[in-house]
């Protein structure tokens, strides 16, 4: 079969980190080849250098057996190639339309003119089955429909290599789907995609090769078909992975955090959070099981002091926190790692060594006398690296917006952990991130479950709701419809009381 | 009905400058650059322009010599805001600071080359541009004493860069590019838009604009040019934000400015008779100025990308 792109011994160095080292991969006509690789193995930044985004200091790229060079985006559109980036590149106050037109715009008498434009995307909209609504604002409409149009983007442009990096990270299961069909779809139209992922059960799912990177520096290419998801998984962390996680049986005893008929207001909607009340106990993890947008995000930070309550109480160690401040919060016990990272989690902008004293150096261990002490906070934010192997280009110094989501996540829960509270409430912690990260971290969250903390953790992936919980809760529209034992609830079943189709009678028992 | 015609002439005085440069800010920050030059590219283009009506006035027709003048005012005022150009995309200075600076050396440049040129720091000139009637026109009722008699050529090239302000930015290319560099430059730079280019041509069409501006604003309110502008580019910037960075709105946010501005000059006539002291006119335009952005400026719509150096690399 011809190749449609060849990279051929690709290197890329940044200040302080070999970004690829000698890769070389190659894409079939056709073909969905996976790109597959923890954070920080150089998946982005090798399709970065195709898509022109970055310049390589070795190596050349092939196009049809030509070699090509890609100084910037435009060259690479002008080759056929086409990205839909991590986070999407779409102008938010722009309509749909706009933002498929940008760079490549018809114009009539000096003025911008979308009637063609309009019919095409509306036909590459019908044949690839695209919903899109054309003159919808972007901040009006769901994740799902902004990525389908970054794809469309692609297509309206004609482009034939198509690259998507990590397209699925920001989606809703039921979105993951429509997108897996939407790339076989394309494939089986002749367009060649580049898929950058973590997630070993989509690569078995659409991919027919696989090219795995580790630290930056080729491993292999593989027939996805043949090949097990162990073997994948090994491939790319160095080390057998345990794909399940192992854990013993809790033994919960006191209350440490109770919610009592805790409701969040929303102006102009429903109740968001309506009338919840349950326990977490020492030891034992809680899981709140629902679909995206049921309240778990108003309930938890109605916990955590973000956003203000209707009405109800909230009680830590059987100390009344509902109206404490946030800070109140944290130092009397409650560590949170946020859904957002970007936003809650970390100041992106701050050396790794200030995030990770942000709810702490106020303490006498790092400032006298409203002086921060440089040095301590320099030798504990050390301590933290080295401790919970957070990599970075220049260790503490390093930008957090520079780091890789793995390890931006690594960062937080060093944080949170490292500041032994009683109670850790964790929300989406493995979001976007690669198996040995996951690994790592419901290790940690079971370490801290053993050690005798009181766990709540809020996931969307039923896998590591089944896998991690002691006790499930299910939200649906603001609600607690059930309450569960894993061992005594299939996926299936859990899956209905998420989708409402199902109510259990188990919410006074749950106080 | 005269006192109305009044105050509507004399609105328009502060009316078309302040909308001139608060457009010009508009190209310069959808494109993405904070622009608080204003005042110093208008006391640049100012200058420039008077000093060239200073010498030429009495060997030229004054239309023509206004509309050269203002040619002149336009690009010196563009030459100055290369400065910050090159400072805020190449250089990637913190666009305030360049801001601040320029506005720091525009009028001491200006006293400095008036008093090289001649004795004193005042560029004299005699105003001759007034239109008494315009012809056909100024003889319709009612909007002919509005709007074509006494009037300014400056007044209608006002309204014109105002339409023209909104077609560039809504119904063109370059418009659509510009405001994308503004939002999300990373956006613009994967569809292949040279952002450094658009940002150039933003702050430099900021610059044109705010250099007439300063003309427009000296010609019919004053004989003598020295080296201020009155604190304009910077009420200006309050029009910008005020009128929410879109060019409708800033109209209407830079007529309500012009007409606290006529009160605090002139007074309303037919309160004349209550003989309210004087200080309380004064202060009208700077109350309204305050309570109005403290209630506007929570929803801004300001560009999210405005002030941001452009990275690529940015995550």
């Amino acid at each position: 079969m011809e190749n449609v792109i060849e990279m051929r011994h690709i290197t890329k160095v940044f200040p302080g980190i070999i970004a690829n080292d000698d890769v070389t991969i190659e894409l079939r006509k056709g073909e969905i080849h996976a790109l597959l690789g923890e954070n920080g193995a150089g998946k982005s930044t090798l399709m970065s250098v195709l898509f022109g985004l970055y310049q390589p200091e070795k190596g050349e790229i092939l196009k049809n057996g030509h070699v090509v060079q890609i100084n910037n985006p435009n060259d690479a559109n002008n080759l056929g190639i086409g990205m839909v980036h991590q986070h999407f590149k779409l102008v938010h106050n722009f309509t749909v339309l706009e933002n498929i037109v940008l760079g490549a715009e018809d114009t009539k008498h000096g003025f911008l003119y979308m009637k063609n434009a309009r019919k095409k995307v509306e036909e590459i909209s019908q044949r690839y089955n695209l919903k899109v609504d054309c003159d919808a604002l972007i901040s009006d409409i769901t994740v799902g429909m902004q990525q389908r149009v970054e794809i469309i983007k692609m297509l309206y442009r004609d482009n034939e290599v198509l690259i998507f990096d990590e397209p699925t990270a920001v989606l809703t299961p039921q979105e993951i789907e429509e997108l897996m069909q939407i790339m076989r779809d394309l494939a089986k139209e002749g367009k060649s995609i580049l898929f950058i992922t973590h997630k070993l059960n989509e690569i078995k799912e659409v991919a027919d090769r696989c090219t795995v990177l580790r630290k930056g520096k080729y491993i292999g290419t593989i027939d996805v078909a043949t090949t097990t998801k162990e073997e994948m998984s090994e491939m790319m962390v160095g080390r057998k992975i345990n794909l399940t996680t192992e854990k013993t049986e809790s033994h919960p005893t006191d209350d440490i955090l109770v919610v009592k008929n805790l409701s969040v207001s929303k102006k102009g909607h429903k109740n968001p959070v309506n009338n919840i009340s349950f326990s977490v106990r020492k030891g034992e993890i809680v899981c709140i099981a629902g679909i995206d947008g049921n309240g778990q995000t108003e309930l938890v930070q109605a916990i955590t002091g973000l956003m203000p309550i209707l009405n109800g109480t909230i009680l830590l160690n059987g100390k009344d926190i509902t109206h404490a401040s946030i800070r109140q919060r944290n130092v009397s016990g409650i560590s949170h790692i946020p859904e957002d990272r970007h936003k809650h989690g970390l100041i992106l902008d701050y050396p790794l060594s200030y995030n990770l004293v942000l709810q702490r150096y106020f303490e006498p261990q790092f400032s006298q006398h409203g002086f921060l002490k440089f040095e301590e906070i320099e030798k504990y934010s050390e301590k933290l690296i080295e401790q919970y192997d957070i990599r970075s280009g220049q260790g503490s110094k390093t930008i957090a917006r520079s780091m890789s989501g793995g390890n931006q996540q690594k960062a937080i829960i060093a944080r949170e952990i490292d500041k032994n509270p009683d109670c850790l409430i964790a929300v989406q912690p493995t979001r976007g991130l690669d198996v040995g990260a996951i690994e790592y971290i419901h290790k940690q969250i079971i370490r801290e479950r053993d050690e005798g903390k009181a766990v709540l953790l809020v996931s969307l992936e039923l896998d590591e709701v089944m896998n991690l919980s002691d006790r499930i809760l299910v939200i649906y529209e603001g609600e607690i419809v059930g309450e569960f034992n894993p061992k005594e609830i299939t996926v299936q079943e859990l899956g209905l009381y998420m989708a409402g189709s199902k109510r259990g009678d188990t919410n006074e028992k749950a106080v | 009905m005269s006192d109305i015609l009044f105050l509507f002439q004399q609105t328009m005085f502060f009316f078309i400058p302040l909308l001139i440069v608060a457009l010009g800010g508009l190209f310069s920050e959808r494109s993405g650059i904070i622009n608080i030059a204003l005042e110093g590219m208008m006391i640049i283009g100012a200058f420039a322009g008077i000093f060239f009506i200073h010498f030429f006035q009495q060997s030229m027709d004054p239309q023509i010599c206004l509309l050269v003048a203002l040619l002149i005012a336009g690009l010196s005022g563009t030459l100055f805001a290369l400065f910050h150009a090159i400072a805020s995309i190449n250089m990637k200075a913190d666009q305030t600071i360049s801001g601040t600076a320029l506005n720091m050396f525009a009028p001491a440049f200006c006293i400095f080359v008036a008093r090289l040129v001649q004795q004193t720091q005042q560029v004299e000139f005699s105003n001759t541009f007034r239109i008494t009637k315009v012809p056909v026109l100024g003889d319709i009722p009612f909007i002919g004493e509005f709007l074509f008699q006494n009037t300014y050529i400056t007044n209608f090239l006002g309204i014109l860069i105002l339409v023209l302000s909104w077609l560039i930015l809504y119904k063109t290319r370059f418009g659509l590019r510009l405001r994308s560099c503004g939002e999300l430059p990373q956006a613009a730079d994967s569809a292949g838009i040279n952002v450094y280019k658009i940002r150039y041509a933003g702050t430099l069409i900021s610059g044109f604009l705010a250099g007439m501006g300063g003309l427009i604003f000296i010609v019919p309110t004053s004989t003598n040019f020295n080296a201020d502008v009155a604190g304009y580019g910077f009420l200006a910037l309050a029009v910008l934000i005020f009128g929410q960075w879109k060019p409708w709105h800033i109209a209407g946010a830079a007529f309500f400015f012009g007409f606290m501005k006529t009160i605090a000059s002139a007074g309303l006539p037919f309160l004349a008779s209550l003989s309210i002291p004087n200080y309380f006119y004064k202060i009208t335009p700077y109350v309204a100025t305050l309570i109005v952005l403290a209630f506007t400026s929570k929803n801004s719509a300001a560009p999210r990308a405005e002030g941001e150096p452009f990275d690529k690399g940015k995550r």
